[in-house]
């Protein structure tokens, strides 16, 4: 897994609340069995003027000059700014996947749906998490300045403005020690093979038809 | 002791490990696999030279992308037009072979979407965890398990380890007691409940659903109920077990026989939530209340009943949900104000894995009967949930039921809940639909859907328009 450390990056806006993953990928993207290449059809159905198809390329295809994250000012950006409840509705770790493969390593909301929040940490984003009146002045400060720049620093956990204004934001202590070293979480449960064999037999001897075999 | 709710309990029973950074190993019994979200995860096996942990507790079948009509299920998986749906159920069936993993293929009669089939089969049992890379796996909660959606890196994990690296959820209580009015659906339950607490209201919860009316409800309303509970923001939804849960998982498929049966109702018994256990959150709703639902905007928490009108954004405080009204008013193209009953619908769609039971095809069925489908409305599909729902509604009649009033039976299937395959709405167009999520371009570019229950859906596929199935 891609580590995260620090990043600075432009910040782009998405600029509702309840954002959801079939607004971040469409269904008709999930038929890859890859898991890379989502990039340019994320938000796909805002972001171009026509319906989008699998593996069709979308060089020449019109884009929504009215959907914020096509404007100059916030080309590149690798930082979304956005509302409570994002990535609520299917699981789809595409979601997370066409995020970062569009460019995004960082996001900043008042708070996530929980599956997408997980997945996220998975492939080297950064969900964080602001309070409400902070994610308001974020929104505003950006809105109010061209190229407008955050870092995200996750060995300190805080967000840092242009101006040097520094807000400190929280996560768990093991998501945030696996994505600072971009540790492999299977290989880290391995590790534990012992306790979970010992569990096994356990189970199978108090109830042994939760290993009936399916047929 | 100290009291404990089913969620402690059900966790307690599956934990491996607690670590000293607050995560915790929590071992699955049981892992349901589909193939939109699995081929990364095996993939990645396949590239770290991992094999599954115990391919026994893997039950896996195609639905999203299979096609529902005859024509191009007779041929099985080569009867796919779209390439690239192909590819993809090909790939399923590739993967499950080379890991030894036992897969319902597209034309077993026991094939069906995954939230259907669990429970059918009796793969999902009472006191399980059960995962499957699908955000609607809360469904067999139902069943008094612990069962929640998973993304692709966990489905490779828990196929890995067996385990899942997890945080204890909070506890959080939906009570509704009281007695649901005639033509009240389970369905229009858990609309009702997502319109009070929210899309986020459950966010970090695990909630059970408890109250009279619970009790009262059949197996197959409850999985409708707990199906929801990832619209209401919560990755697990649950009921306790009572006798109404033993008698549904009696001779199942898979279920425990013999002593083995005996020994698991032992257990099974104990998973209720103890006098006195602590909730973290409670809400309180009054079933007695509750009306026909209908969603009229673009999250499954934008829903009226029947008899109220479309709501006016001018009316809400807060700036970011109005703005967030006014669009889905604009995609939905509606006006605050409208009566519900005045939106005319294009198209009906009965199935998805919230309500394509023998009960919500037998309930729709029974709205149908004897009437026709409106002319204004350019198509009505059933789709059962599964090849053994499909049969059973055969044996009954309710097939025909449905075809002599134009009205079409397909084969089981995910469909037009998220239009992966062939079963999508055109642009603009209205659709009284069963599934679960409403979200713009849900079930097709641009189209519109409202969330009902099948006795809804069926009375606006007569009416050509939502109209209150009480006095239908």
């Amino acid at each position: 897994m891609k580590a995260f450390t620090t990043h600075t990056g432009v910040a782009g806006p998405m600029d509702r609340a309840n954002v959801d993953t079939d607004m971040i990928i469409p269904k008709q993207f999930l038929k890859s069995i890859k898991r890379s290449g989502f990039g340019k059809n994320c938000f796909d159905e805002l972001r171009y003027l026509d319906q989008g198809l699998p593996d069709q390329s979308c060089e020449g295809r019109p884009l929504n000059k009215d959907f914020p994250l096509n404007f100059e000012r916030y080309k590149g950006a690798s930082i979304l700014l956005t509302r409570e409840n994002f990535g609520c509705g299917s699981s789809r770790e595409h979601a997370p996947w066409a995020l970062e493969d569009y460019g995004f390593r960082a996001i900043i909301a008042p708070s996530y749906a929980d599956i997408f929040y997980n997945n996220s940490f998975k492939n080297g984003l950064l969900p964080v998490i602001l309070d409400e009146k902070i994610v308001d002045q974020l929104f505003e400060e950006m809105y109010a300045v061209e190229g407008y720049e955050l870092t995200v620093d996750l060995e300190k956990c805080q967000v840092i403005t242009p101006t040097g204004e520094v807000f400190a934001f929280e996560l768990d202590e093991f998501r945030r020690h696996c994505l600072l070293n971009g540790l492999d979480d299977i290989g880290l449960t391995l590790e534990d093979a012992d306790a979970i064999h010992a569990y096994e037999k356990k189970l199978k001897e108090q109830s042994p038809w939760l290993f009936n075999a399916i047929r | 002791m100290t009291a404990k709710t089913l969620y402690d309990k059900l966790w307690d029973a599956h934990l491996v490990k607690q670590r000293d950074d607050g995560s915790a190993l929590i071992y699955i019994d049981r892992h349901i696999v589909h193939e939109v979200t699995s081929p990364q995860a095996f993939e990645g096996l396949r590239l770290a030279n991992r094999k599954p942990w115990r391919v026994d507790s893997v039950l896996a079948t195609p639905d999203h992308n299979v096609p529902t009509t005859v024509t191009e299920r007779a041929s099985g998986v080569d009867g796919i037009a779209d390439p690239v749906s192909k590819i993809q159920v090909q790939t399923l069936d590739d993967n499950c072979d080379s890991f030894g993993i036992t897969e319902f293929k597209i034309n077993d009669n026991r094939q069906g979407i995954v939230h259907v089939v669990g429970p059918e089969s009796g793969a999902c049992l009472p006191g399980m965890t059960v995962v499957c890379g699908d955000s609607h796996t809360a469904t067999n909660g139902a069943l008094g398990a612990l069962a929640h959606g998973i993304g692709t890196s966990e489905v490779e994990h828990v196929l890995a380890t067996q385990c899942l690296v997890a945080k204890k959820m909070n506890n959080m209580l939906v009570k509704v007691d009281g007695k649901l009015g005639k033509g009240v659906t389970p369905k229009d339950v858990v609309l009702a409940i997502i319109a009070k607490i929210g899309t986020a209201g459950g966010n970090g919860c695990a909630i059970e659903f408890g109250g009279q009316v619970f009790r009262d409800m059949s197996m197959e309303g409850r999985m409708t109920v707990c199906n929801m509970a990832i619209e209401a923001g919560a990755r697990a939804g649950m009921v306790a077990v009572d006798d109404t849960t033993i008698e549904y998982v009696k001779n199942r498929d898979f279920a425990p026989k013999g002593d083995d049966w005996d020994a698991a109702v032992d257990v099974w018994r104990d998973l209720v939530s103890d006098e006195g256990a602590h909730f973290d959150k409670v809400v309180e709703i009054d079933g007695a209340q509750i009306l026909p639902q209908v969603s009229w905007g673009t999250s499954p928490e934008m829903v009226v009943s029947v008899l109220d009108a479309v709501p006016n954004p001018e009316e809400e405080s807060d700036p970011v949900k109005k703005t967030g009204m006014e669009r889905a008013l604009e995609y939905m193209g509606l006006s605050a104000g409208q009566k519900i009953t005045d939106i005319h619908v294009d198209r009906v769609f009965i199935g998805s894995c919230t309500n394509s039971r023998i009960e919500d095809m037998r309930a729709a069925a029974a709205v149908v009967k004897g009437r026709q489908k409106a002319n204004s409305v350019k198509e009505a599909i059933v789709v059962p949930g599964s090849g053994l729902v499909k049969a059973q509604a055969e044996a009954e009649g309710l097939d025909e039921i449905f075809t002599a009033a134009g009205i079409q039976w397909r084969e089981p299937g995910c469909s037009m809940c998220l239009a992966m395959n062939a079963d999508k709405l055109g642009e603009g167009e209205h659709c009284a639909s069963t599934s679960n999520r409403n979200f713009e371009g849900r079930q097709g570019y641009g189209g519109r859907t409202h969330l009902v229950s099948p006795e809804m859906a069926a009375a606006a596929a007569i009416a050509g328009h939502f109209v209150d199935v009480r006095e239908f």
